[in-house]
């Protein structure tokens, strides 16, 4: 017991790395089930990042579509990618991070294009941002954010 | 206003020719969002402070641009792009661009 109140500090991390692998990776997984049936519900709508040309009497309405999101990582995470920082190598944590953010992004754009009536998006883009200071820093916030834009169009 | 970012507007014909326009805002945090997005910064997941506070500023940031493009007469903005930066500590430019055109 004496122990344990001599490394109070040490207990206090060692808490907080386990909630954060318990939470962050069940968060992660139940993330990953809803996008996968998301996407396969939105499976019709069609994205494609070139322009391409339409025969204007088909085209009823044009419209800019986006949709962002902001993702932030565990603690757990976050403190394997700081030890990754030392030897370097693929940072496992992160890519799944940034792999979610981007499909919920374009999810969230197919979801407010479906609502406008369109059938399909063209020239979509993807872009990725960080707030403020930089994602990997140890008292910043480790977050990223994904968003997603391009053109609906509705044919009639 | 019609707004669309690739080269042309889908179905019309552009007839007149503005130049750029441009938008942008920029915004701080939130001193509560970000108290409760370092909670969430525990275990992880979607920030959604952030996540509205940010889609409202690139809002903010459209809204100016369409207003400029009005300003030149324009009925459409093409080829949009968006960006973003950050210009200091915990604040985040977001920054819109288009050309203004006139379809028929």
């Amino acid at each position: 017991m004496e122990i344990l109140l001599q490394n109070f500090d040490l207990v206090i991390f060692l808490v907080l790395a386990i909630f954060g692998y318990t939470a962050g990776s069940l968060a992660e997984k139940r993330h990953y089930r809803s996008i996968i049936k998301r996407e396969k519900e939105l499976l019709k709508m069609a994205v494609v990042t070139a322009e391409g040309s339409f025969p204007p009497e088909r085209i009823q309405e044009v419209a800019l579509v986006m949709g962002s999101v902001v993702i932030s990582i565990d603690y757990f995470k976050r403190i394997l990618a700081i030890l990754r920082n030392i030897f370097g190598g693929r940072v496992k944590s992160y890519e799944s991070l940034v792999d979610r953010a981007r499909r919920e992004a374009i999810l969230r754009m197919k979801e407010s294009a479906k609502e406008q009536g369109a059938k399909m998006i063209i020239n979509m883009r993807l872009e990725t941002a960080t707030i403020g200071r930089s994602a990997n820093k140890k008292k910043s916030v480790g977050s990223v954010e994904a968003i997603a834009y391009g053109t609906a169009i509705v044919m009639n | 206003m019609i707004m669309t970012n690739v080269n042309t507007v889908p179905g019309k014909k552009i007839i007149e020719h503005f130049g750029i326009v441009q938008g942008n805002t920029v915004r701080a945090k939130h001193f509560g969002r970000d108290f409760m997005a370092g909670l969430k910064n525990l275990v992880g997941g979607e920030l959604k402070g952030y996540t509205e506070l940010l889609q409202d500023s690139r809002e903010e940031a459209m809204k100016r641009m369409e207003e400029q493009a009005r300003q030149m007469g324009a009925n459409a903005v093409v080829n949009i792009r968006f960006a973003t930066s950050s210009v200091a500590q915990g604040a985040a430019e977001l920054f819109a661009y288009g050309t203004a055109v006139r379809v028929e």
